[in-house]
């Protein structure tokens, strides 16, 4: 039985343009090169463990993330490691990565290649959440926070629900409903892999309703897995936000400064989950993702399998190429993801689409007046104001803006959505948690 | 592959709510109202409503352009929607050159020496009709009838009380209601707007029609209107319940003078009501209950202009203690 949740307060309701929902995952034709950035994860970039020249195999590891907050990082290729050096960011910024030069495509022989499924669980908890960190597996929907770190429960704190994300909220993306329509089944295994890891009796799967057949597939699978519920969610923005989903799904509010844990849940994207199965199940590291290459320009939009470290270039070549009024191109969706400024950004692990926007999509109307419509306070799933939250960061009033909970604004960006001044509030509010995290540090030491 | 990319920060789509859009929305929702006080009080309606919005448009272009030397904005439809609201708010009496005084007021005074569109801190047409109000004191309270006559020009028709005021002298005299209850109009006839009054006020109909499309276009929040006429009516009916002789029925005063006006179309003034949901309801319930105090208790027989002015200068600080309900404030299971 499905029943429809939501989230309480605000939200928007962007068009959804799903384009490439219909499109089977398809592998992308490897690069001639990748860049594998060694941090593509929050938290401390893995230290390079090859040299430049070495011989590596697909899942041969190449970075080890020694901090307590970090990934290791796998060669996603065969081939010879050509630097050690530096590659830009999605972001812009140049960051260590280790570039690799493709030759065939020979995998480590450890890893289970074979398509069939692998139902039976032999793993221990420990074992699993060692193997996640050694895996190098992170968050997949985005923001790619080291997976294991959610696994190690502090003392005292209770979990009792494990919370799979199929909402997929970002208008465009469509890479998590493909792979719960083609990995179904893969998913599921995942979450029992998760939920045993936690040692918790329950999972919930929630999936906006956008998705009918992405929430019939997966609903008609759970059946057999009798720990795994599965929630069909109203389709609003941001409903795929962590706090968000819990409340919705379970009716659980996560304070501001504290975690899912803080309310007994952890929660992971589906594409974690699948992660997750190919890591215990298969021996397979985390080296490729299935990335939404989408925009109305691009003829052969799609879903398309990319190894970690493939250039963008090559995946929008794939897709149809750039076409001359191009002016945007975005990793992630439109609410969220960052606009790039070259296209020989390498996918990362937390690439979930790569967008094209044309002129007309990407043009900004002239900033006016705020007429104090307090649309932007409506449409906070927060319950902030980021009309005043703007007003405070121009005048540089960090405190104000402290007192004032800036620091539990999720960045969602449906009040800039939303604003018909086109003011530009989620800057300003960006800017402002910086600062107010700087005063915090500098009066702390 | 050369070609320039634009890179800003998310999100890197809009809603299609831009200022031009609410506003010459409210203009569209003001159309209904603008053809009812054109079938009651005629021609000369249809001309004070396009010589106060010309002079609110010309006031804004002139101070911006030449005063405040910026790129004029009067295209954003915002000094229309004051020039309507203004001229809907005041008699078919008044001559066209105190229409334009009161432009130049709401305009000039109210609305640019603050800082502009959303810097406002009271409604300006309704600064301009106080301020006409004072200033203009016979016409402003000469109320032409609808009778004959509909297409002209002058002001030649029957003139006399409004509905509002005839209550107010009985009650100021000691006459029962019951006594001028010929001279009073019925709920119909208040709700259709044959009757005399404002030019916009007469016809709650057309107020709802133009309200039923602003909601539909979200361009006001439903709980202004609701709790501004559910105080109204809360208190006038105590008053009515205890003493029906002295009081009119909770409806008649929904319906009479500027309440529907005012509480669809100048309490939902975005710029000068506040910011939260509970705000909102705080203002309109404080509106609601100073156009009832005025009108039963005050020497006015209306309340509603001052009412929502008075309620504007408490907005900041409503916007200061009643702020939105915090996510992650509440119970955690």
């Amino acid at each position: 039985m499905v029943t429809v949740k939501t989230f309480p307060m605000g939200g928007v309701h962007p068009p959804e343009n799903k384009l490439t929902a219909d499109s089977p995952i398809q592998a992308l034709d490897l690069p001639d090169e990748v860049s594998i950035l060694l941090g593509q994860h929050i938290g401390a970039p893995a230290e390079p463990v090859v040299q430049k020249g070495d011989k590596v195999k697909v899942g041969t590891l190449i970075g080890e993330g020694k901090a307590f907050i970090s990934a290791n990082v796998h060669s996603t290729v065969s081939g010879t490691v050509k630097r050690v050096d530096e590659a830009l960011d999605a972001a812009g910024f140049r960051k260590p990565a280790v570039v690799i030069a493709v030759e065939g495509d020979e995998w480590e022989v450890h890893i289970d290649r074979s398509p069939d499924l692998v139902t039976e669980i032999t793993a221990t908890p420990e074992e699993i959440v060692d193997r996640i960190k050694t895996a190098g597996i992170v968050g997949m929907g985005g923001a790619a926070f080291p997976t294991n770190v959610k696994y190690m429960v502090p003392e005292g704190k209770q979990v009792d629900t494990l919370v799979i994300n199929g909402v997929e909220c970002e208008p465009y993306l469509t890479a998590d409903h493909r792979l719960m329509l083609e990995h179904t089944d893969e998913i599921l295994v995942g979450i029992e892999v998760l939920r045993k890891a936690l040692r918790v009796d329950r999972a919930v799967i929630g999936i906006e309703l956008n998705k009918p057949d992405a929430i019939e597939a997966m609903t008609q699978s759970a059946a057999r897995f009798p720990n795994i519920e599965v929630y069909g969610l109203k389709v609003q923005y941001p409903q795929g936000a962590e706090k968000q989903l819990i409340k919705a799904i379970l009716d659980r509010e996560v304070p501001g400064g504290k975690l899912p844990l803080d309310v007994g849940c952890v929660v992971n994207n589906v594409g974690t989950a699948l992660a997750a199965y190919h890591d215990i199940q298969k021996n397979r590291p985390l080296i490729d993702r299935v990335v939404t290459v989408t925009g109305t320009s691009l003829p052969n939009r799609g879903n398309f399998l990319i190894r970690v470290g493939t250039p963008f270039a090559r995946a929008i070549e794939a897709a149809g190429g750039m076409a001359d009024d191009v002016a945007k191109v975005i990793a992630g969706g439109p609410m969220m993801g960052k606009a790039v400024p070259d296209l020989n950004v390498p996918v990362t692990k937390g690439t979930s689409g790569i967008l094209l926007l044309t002129k007309a999509e990407a043009e900004q109307r002239e900033t006016v007046p705020c007429i104090r419509c307090s649309k932007c306070v409506e449409v906070c799933p927060v319950g902030l104001e980021p009309y005043l939250l703007e007003k405070l960061a121009r005048v540089e009033y960090w405190e104000q803006s402290d007192e004032h909970d800036v620091l539990d604004c999720i960045e969602c960006g449906s009040c800039t959505y939303i604003c018909p001044s086109n003011r530009p509030l989620l800057d300003y509010i960006k800017l402002s948690k910086v600062k107010v995290h700087e005063m915090r540090r500098a009066s702390a030491s | 592959m050369s070609q320039t990319l634009v890179v800003s920060g998310s999100p890197h789509v809009k809603s299609e709510h831009t200022v031009r859009s609410i506003m010459w929305g409210v203009v569209i929702a003001l159309l209904p109202v603008f053809a009812a006080s054109a079938l009651v009080f005629g021609v000369r309606a249809i001309m004070a409503v396009l010589v106060t919005s010309a002079a609110c448009v010309a006031t804004e272009y002139v101070i911006q352009r030449f005063f405040l030397r910026q790129q004029p904005t009067v295209d954003d439809g915002s000094a229309v929607v004051t020039g309507m609201l203004l001229a809907f708010n005041v008699s078919i009496a008044v001559p066209m050159w105190q229409l334009v005084v009161g432009a130049v007021v709401a305009i000039g005074v109210a609305k640019m020496a603050f800082g502009g569109i959303g810097t406002n801190p009271f409604n300006p047409a309704l600064i301009g009709r106080a301020f006409m109000t004072v200033s203009f004191p016979v016409h402003m309270n000469t109320w032409a009838f609808p009778r004959e006559q509909l297409v002209s020009l002058g002001v030649d028709r029957p003139t006399g009380a409004t509905p509002l005021g005839k209550i107010a002298d009985a009650l100021e005299l000691g006459e029962p209601l019951s006594a001028i209850a010929a001279e009073l109009p019925s709920h119909t006839e208040l709700f259709l707007g044959t009757i005399g009054g404002s030019m916009g006020e007469v016809s709650a109909l057309a107020v709802l029609i133009g309200g039923a499309y602003m909601l539909y276009r979200r361009l006001i929040p439903l709980e202004t209107p609701v709790v501004f006429l559910g105080t109204l009516a809360l208190i006038t009916g105590v008053f009515w319940l205890f003493d029906p002789e002295s009081y009119a029925d909770p409806l008649f005063h929904i319906l009479a003078g500027g309440a529907m006006l005012g509480s669809w179309f100048m309490a939902t003034d975005m710029a000068t009501s506040p910011m939260s949901r509970n705000g909102r309801i705080l203002f309109a319930a404080g509106c609601g209950l100073l156009t009832a105090v005025i009108r039963l208790l005050g020497g006015f027989p209306e309340g509603v202009t001052y009412a929502i002015l008075i309620m504007n200068a408490f907005v900041p600080l409503i916007d200061n203690k009643l702020r939105p309900p915090r996510f992650g404030k509440g119970a955690v299971s």
